[in-house]
């Protein structure tokens, strides 16, 4: 498997303010990668150093086999972008902008063009202050899609969109990835990200804090498990594994650390099962366990 | 009332969004007439000094043209006339203040974030007014003292403090008006900037065009606040015309305010194409559709401008008529009724110089207001590179002055050309003495290129840098400073034309500082982080 984008050891510095600190990432040739993480933890300031608009100060990036800030202009005609706040021209219509970009970026398709304003039910001839921020948000969408590129990088791309725009959005990344598109997906939705991606990266104060498939990742978390017992629910109590233990008449609930499963469950069938219901860990809850236990961060 | 409830905290909070602007044009404005008088002061000591320089500065066109006429021989009179350029200063620096707190805060959302707040639909018209017109009430106290600590009369120098004042509420009013009628500020500005502009314009043609013109004159809000005549026997009931005018205008405002939708104007947009042309998907393309709005104004703008005062041009030799002694003198070296037109030629093109360089600077910035707004971060994830975008945008930041300066060249050379009956003759020469001020033009656009690609933050300091030049070409000579602080301004180093020897040195040195600027830009633009 080639690789699409390969970090290492990413460093950028905004004054005193240290934005990237040592990030590594690897995204392969035609995965849909998420891009995790709050506000103002790196994920703006990576795009931007791989679309060569920042200057790195430290570590090692290649895109698509080239350097982002030499190679920029030749890089760009084999990738897409979508900012995060879309801002237009106040007297160009979105039409006119979704045109320009397209052949900026060297040329666009015009059927998919149509076939993406009607999917997006978009207006083409409104001048660009006449938009709201999730039409804004579509016409960057149709600009970066209507072109035929190896790479997609999209910054909360979906930022204002409605659920139904939303779910169009999905859609029409599933079939790129089907086609063999590369996606960096930048987002703080966390069920999109679980919709779209098959690996995926946390970022937090400008450094990766984990990375892999969504399989991977809960491994390295709790299971949620309610059960109802028919013995005493009192013996739970002492088992090792068994976390946050809450309980209601004969119903306990609590979680399981991951390597604690088997032997959580042969403790449970001594004591008697009358139901059960487990949950593996939602993305929620690996996102949160990593920003929970420092609530002074950012 | 209730229309007006939040109009006390948005004063505030519009005075703590300006705590450096608005004190930096107030004290800016403060210093060149309390700096002139002072420069006069020294440099005619006797009142036969002043005498002869009365004389000579109101039979000079030229001058008439740039500071209007000097209404008596005394110190006050004479500061009055040559600070005069502060009542345009003042205009533009008061209409920009008001359609920034009105219109930019509609346009960009901002107005209606504060609308869902308790804030009535009249408050924030209200509060931008009302901050205009305290600024321009204690610039009036400031320049008064100013003038007076310096044993000037305390008449006069209230009367030219409040002659500034009532040209700037004046704008203020203006400015306000303009922010109804469209959606964009781009279009409030022009708006505005050009009412200003005509009002200049009128004054100038009617001040150096002769008798039979003055008229002109009192169809300028300029023109009144001279005529108040500050330090020659005041005409106090002037000011009462300055703020009836404003006074209507501001009423005017109000009405439109009420009656459109909040981030609406007066005129509605029109849809427009739902695909780009051909040309629109280059970058050069994407850059004339960024700059279209800002060069047909200053070209059209330019050409009124250039007419007006080719119009006149003629009746400026009538001044030698009525003036047999200055007459002799220009016979003397060797002319005629033809050299003091040509002098009041060169003034012309001087002052059209130093306007199109403030359109050279507004146009150079355009690529600060792409970045700043993030529209420029799309534009180059595509295959556009740095440089290539840049060229798009300086070919029409220095070749855009270079199309005003021409529209005007050609209009001063055809409407004096038709009056003089030497078309043929005119048109080539004054075309030539307008487009020789474009070295000069593009070392002020080349200052802001070097900011924005050296310096991005401090982008905005090209307007210091336009400011200062300004202050040196019109007022620096008085100073006696030395050479070298004449020599700051790039327009002291131009031949005087036409009429005077066109040497090629200070063309190439010139065009050479501001191709060193633009390429120090350019360089510097691609090294450097964007946004």
């Amino acid at each position: 498997m080639s690789t699409a984008i390969s970090i290492s050891s990413l460093v950028k510095t905004f004054g005193s303010v240290r934005a990237l600190d040592g990030l590594d990432m690897t995204v392969a040739t035609g995965e849909v990668h998420g891009f995790l993480g709050p506000n103002g933890a790196g994920k703006t300031t990576t795009l931007r150093i791989l679309l060569g608009l920042l200057r790195a100060d430290a570590g090692e990036v290649t895109l698509l086999g080239g350097h982002p800030w030499e190679d920029a202009t030749e890089l760009h005609r084999r990738l897409a972008y979508v900012p995060g706040d879309v801002t237009l021209w106040p007297n160009l219509t979105g039409g006119e902008v979704i045109d320009l970009l397209g052949r900026l970026r060297g040329g666009l398709d015009p059927k998919r063009r149509a076939d993406l304003l009607e999917r997006f039910d978009l207006d083409p001839t409104k001048k660009g202050r006449a938009y709201s921020k999730g039409n804004r948000q579509k016409v960057a969408l149709i600009a970066a899609l209507a072109s035929d590129v190896e790479l997609l990088l999209l910054d909360e791309p979906t930022a204002g969109l409605d659920p139904l725009m939303e779910a169009t959005f999905r859609d029409l990344i599933t079939v790129e990835s089907h086609n063999g598109r590369t996606v960096l997906l930048a987002s703080h939705i966390l069920s999109e990200v679980e919709a779209l991606c098959d690996r995926v990266s946390i970022v937090r104060d400008g450094r990766i804090v984990e990375t892999g498939t969504l399989a991977e990742l809960r491994h390295l978390t709790r299971t949620s498990v309610e059960v109802e017992l028919i013995g005493s629910v009192h013996r739970l109590a002492g088992i090792a594994g068994v976390n946050d233990l809450q309980v209601d008449g004969t119903t306990a609930r609590f979680a399981v650390d991951a390597d604690a499963i088997d032997e959580v469950l042969r403790h449970l069938t001594e004591i008697g099962v009358r139901s059960l219901f487990s949950r593996p860990p939602t993305l929620e809850e690996l996102f949160l366990r990593h920003y929970r236990h420092d609530p002074s961060s950012r | 009332m209730k229309h007006l409830s939040g109009t006390a905290p948005l004063v505030r909070f519009i005075l703590r969004r300006d705590r450096l602007v608005l004190p930096a044009w107030v004290a800016a404005l403060t210093i060149v007439p309390a700096t002139t008088l002072s420069a006069f002061a020294e440099l005619y000591p006797t009142d036969a000094a002043v005498e002869t320089a009365a004389r000579a500065f109101s039979s000079n066109p030229a001058f008439r043209a740039m500071f209007g006429p000097v209404f008596e021989a005394n110190l006050g009179s004479l500061t009055a006339w040559r600070a005069s350029i502060v009542l345009v200063i003042v205009g533009v620096a008061t209409l920009l203040t008001v359609i920034r707190h009105t219109r930019v805060e509609e346009e960009t959302g901002r107005r209606e974030l504060l609308g869902s707040t308790v804030v009535g639909r009249h408050a924030p018209l209200t509060a931008a007014l009302i901050v205009a017109v305290g600024a321009n009430a204690l610039l009036a106290m400031l320049v008064a003292s100013g003038l007076a600590a310096q044993g000037q009369p305390i008449a006069g120098s209230v009367a030219f403090g409040m002659s500034m004042a009532g040209v700037g509420i004046v704008f203020a009013a203006v400015g306000a008006f303009a922010a109804q009628i469209t959606e964009g500020a781009g279009g409030a500005r022009a708006i505005g900037l050009s009412v200003l502009g005509l009002a200049y314009v009128l004054r100038a043609a009617g001040d150096a065009g002769g008798d039979g013109l003055t008229w002109l004159s009192w169809l300028s809000p300029i023109g009144w606040a001279n005529r108040m005549r500050p330090f020659a026997s005041e005409q106090w009931w002037v000011l009462g015309l300055l703020l009836g005018l404003a006074g209507l205008v501001t009423v005017a405002a109000f009405s439109l305010s009420a009656r459109r939708d909040i981030g609406g104007g007066v005129i509605a947009p029109r849809p427009g194409p739902a695909e780009a042309t051909s040309f629109a998907g280059t970058p050069l393309g994407l850059a004339w559709r960024i700059h279209r709005g800002l060069l047909v104004g200053w070209a059209a703008g330019f050409a009124v401008l250039g007419s007006i005062y080719g119009g006149v041009a003629e009746g400026v030799g009538d001044l030698l008529k009525d003036n047999p002694e200055l007459l002799d003198i220009f016979e003397r070296l060797g002319g005629g009724a033809d050299t003091i037109i040509d002098l009041y030629l060169a003034g012309v093109m001087g002052v059209l110089g130093l306007i199109a360089a403030a359109y050279a600077v507004q146009a150079s910035l355009r690529m600060r207001v792409e970045e700043e707004s993030q529209r420029l971060e799309p534009v180059l994830a595509t295959s556009v590179g740095r440089t290539r975008w840049m060229a798009g945008h300086l070919l029409l930041a220095l070749g855009g002055p270079a199309l005003a300066l021409s529209a005007a060249g050609l209009a001063v050379g055809v409407t004096y050309g038709a009056v003089s009956g030497d078309l043929a003759g005119q048109v080539p020469r004054v075309l030539g003495a307008a487009l020789a001020q474009l070295p000069a033009v593009w070392v002020l656009a080349g200052v802001a290129v070097a900011l924005f690609g050296l310096l991005p933050r401090l982008s905005s300091l090209a307007w210091a840098g336009y400011g200062a030049v300004l202050f040196i070409t019109l007022i620096g000579a008085l100073l006696r400073l030395g050479q070298w602080f004449n020599g700051i301004s790039p327009f002291n180093h131009l031949p005087n034309l036409p009429g005077g020897e066109a040497a090629i040195t200070p063309f190439v040195a010139l065009t050479g500082i501001g191709a060193l600027l633009v390429a120090s830009g350019v360089i510097g633009l691609g090294r450097r982080d964007i946004g």
